[in-house]
């Protein structure tokens, strides 16, 4: 029942959305709305704005001519991009769940890492990139020589390590006082307690902090890919198509609607995960 | 019990990453049958402004000389003359006043040949604006890219009387030309081999059939007067002490001028060479590209590659004395030491000419490429 009324909402959403953007582009200005030089509403026009058929259409058409139909490339290149976003994910999750732990164990640790685990996420990813696409060619993996989508990958996992450390950090110092001094009364050590107490009692704080890291590591990897030019992922597709605006407008918008698939996709999967495992704690709890 | 189920949760998803992280991995690229390993950092994606590169590399001109040649593609914040000097490449292509404003904070580049003669830089507006000069800009919205991409711009809007900061408008422009096809800008900057194409290919809602150039007035910085060198051959400095990176200059320079004498020749075989390297421009509108990136590099009466000394001290001083809209020079004194060489080039040429290539394409006539909708 919840699953069809989920489904039934989405289609709404959906819905209600073309039916805005066709609105809009039946209503407003083609130049847009400007009031004293400052626009206020943009463009409707085809050039600007596409219809939603024809981005539709332009999915089934070929890239190139004689080319693959346009959606086999937009999906292959969200697949590229979905590898780099899940090894930046688990990368960025992995991080950031150690340094919650870390800063939790130990008060010197969150008071001398939080401030620069923030401080981190307001380097512009700009300034960074190039710096993290300047391993190519330097670092080695054991036999394998560091590969431009790795950098991607780090630049993912840089933007979703933080959610999930301020995240869990709350989570784990979420359990009440008297929960902690029952797990002491039992003689259970600091380990024992994070496992059996700390832990189970974060997944409220976790699961939405890991929602958050999902979609700052899409957004990390398509900024990556544009910034690098990596090759193959759905920010170079933006960044290539992007170019032909001019003469092709509804092109760039079938890169922008895979990278916003791709985002829902990720977060799906957290929440498909999130789904199992809480449903499970309801069960033997 | 729901944590373990979480570990193993974790632990299956991190198997399965591992294993698509390593599955279509290839071993890098090494020195194969004797073959010197050389790796080239471009300025932007595959494309026909690249494409003599592309084609020694698929003609086998490279291999010829000895070479292994990687092509690195850039992307909107890879500084070619940066990686250049990091070490991470072994030559790079990259526009004289940019690469020399990054010698100056202290990369250690040479500049060892200069790929195109000419300025491919357009100031493009509608014919009916009737900007017909430099001095028509005035009082209007002009756009450009900034970042270094401006100066030839505003060398010219200076050279005519005007100041660039007062007496017109400037926008920051986009990557596409819609600004312009929209009337947000009354002249946009575009490269004749690229930006300029888009317009064409851009259906005229008035007419229902594509832009004309006769639709458009073009301020080309090659005859006002303030063009500045473009793309060119910069190689490490340090390393050309070496006597072998010295040597491999040679060779790679020597396969590079052939690459771009082939193109000239087969423009079109070129183009497919592009094309089939990846890039997601149309064959149409490669063809274009190759053909204008061909007219800015031939004839070349000095023969292609030589670094023009009257052109590039022309570079440099508009380039130390052209203010932007932030009062800045790209360069703020001479550049020190040996900036470019043509000590590599001329010997590449020599052994060119030897092999009976022709590096100076005095019979080079331009094609007609006609461009179709969106560049297909």
């Amino acid at each position: 029942m919840r699953m069809i009324r989920t489904t039934l909402a989405a289609g709404l959403g959906l819905v209600a959305g073309v039916a805005l953007w066709e609105g809009y582009k039946a209503v407003g200005d083609p130049q847009g709305t400007e009031i004293l030089g400052v626009r206020l509403l943009p463009r409707a026009s085809d050039a600007a704005m596409p219809h939603v058929l024809d981005i539709l259409e332009r999915f089934g058409r070929a890239e190139l001519t004689g080319g693959d139909p346009i959606w086999t490339v937009v999906l292959a290149a969200c697949l590229f991009t979905l590898r780099n976003v899940a090894v930046g994910f688990a990368a960025g999750g992995l991080v950031g769940l150690l340094l919650a732990v870390l800063m939790q164990r130990f008060r010197l640790a969150e008071r001398g890492l939080l401030p620069y685990v923030i401080l981190s996420q307001t380097v512009p990813l700009i300034a960074l990139a190039p710096v993290i696409a300047g391993w190519g060619g330097r670092l080695q993996l054991g036999a394998y020589p560091w590969q431009p989508w790795m950098s991607v990958s780090v630049i993912a996992a840089y933007l979703a390590f933080f959610p999930v450390a301020v995240g869990a950090l709350r989570g784990l110092q979420s359990p009440a006082p008297i929960a902690e001094e029952l797990m002491r009364s039992y003689a259970a050590g600091w380990w024992r307690t994070l496992w059996k107490l700390r832990l189970p009692a974060s997944t409220p704080y976790l699961f939405p902090a890991l929602r958050l890291a999902g979609a700052s590591a899409v957004v990390g990897a398509v900024v990556g890919e544009i910034s690098t030019g990596t090759r193959g992922g759905i920010g170079r597709l933006i960044i290539e198509y992007s170019r032909e605006a001019t003469s092709d407008p509804a092109k760039v918008y079938t890169a922008m609607i895979g990278a916003a698939l791709l985002g829902l996709a990720v977060a799906g999967v957290v929440a498909l995960a999130e789904l199992l495992l809480t449903r499970r704690t309801v069960v033997t709890s | 019990m729901r944590l373990r189920s979480m570990m193993a949760v974790l632990l299956a998803a991190g198997v399965a990453l591992t294993g698509c992280g390593t599955a279509d991995q290839a071993a890098a690229p090494t020195a194969s049958g004797g073959l010197t390993p050389v790796k080239l950092q471009l300025q932007w994606f595959v494309q026909a402004q690249f494409g003599g590169f592309l084609a020694a590399v698929d003609q086998g001109f490279y291999r010829e000389q000895g070479l292994d040649v990687t092509i690195l593609e850039g992307g909107v914040d890879i500084v070619p003359q940066t990686v250049l000097a990091q070490g991470q490449a072994d030559y790079a292509v990259a526009w004289v006043p940019k690469a020399l404003a990054s010698r100056e904070q202290g990369a250690g580049i040479t500049q060892v040949a200069q790929v195109f003669q000419k300025s491919g830089t357009y100031q493009v507006s509608f014919a009916s604006s009737g900007i017909a000069s430099p001095a028509d800009l005035r009082g209007k919205k002009v756009g450009n890219w900034g970042f270094g991409n401006e100066f030839e711009l505003f060398a010219a809007m200076t050279k005519a009387g005007l100041d660039p900061g007062r007496d017109v408008t400037l926008v920051q422009q986009q990557f596409d030309m819609q600004a312009l096809l929209s009337g947000d800008i009354d002249a946009a900057q575009a490269m004749s081999y690229n930006e300029y194409a888009q317009l064409l290919e851009a259906v005229n809602p008035a007419t229902g059939k594509l832009y004309q150039p006769s639709d458009f007035t073009v301020l080309d910085w090659n005859t006002v007067g303030t063009a500045m060198l473009q793309d060119a051959i910069w190689a490490n400095s340090d390393k050309l002490a070496d006597p072998t990176y010295q040597d491999t200059t040679v060779k790679f320079l020597a396969g590079t001028l052939k690459g771009w004498a082939f193109c000239r020749d087969n423009a079109s075989t070129c183009r497919d060479i592009v094309v089939a390297k990846g890039s997601k421009l149309g064959a149409g509108h490669q063809l274009w590209q190759m053909n204008e990136v061909n007219k800015l590099i031939w004839p070349s009466a000095s023969s292609a590659g030589l670094i023009d000394e009257a052109a590039w001290k022309a570079t440099v001083d508009l380039a130390r004395t052209t203010k932007n809209q932030d009062g800045q020079t790209v360069l703020t004194k001479q550049p020190e030491g040996e900036a470019f060489t043509n000590d590599f080039v001329r010997k590449a040429l020599d052994s060119l000419t030897a092999a009976g290539t022709d590096v100076k394409g005095a019979g080079f006539a331009p094609a007609t490429v006609t461009l179709s909708e969106g560049g297909a």
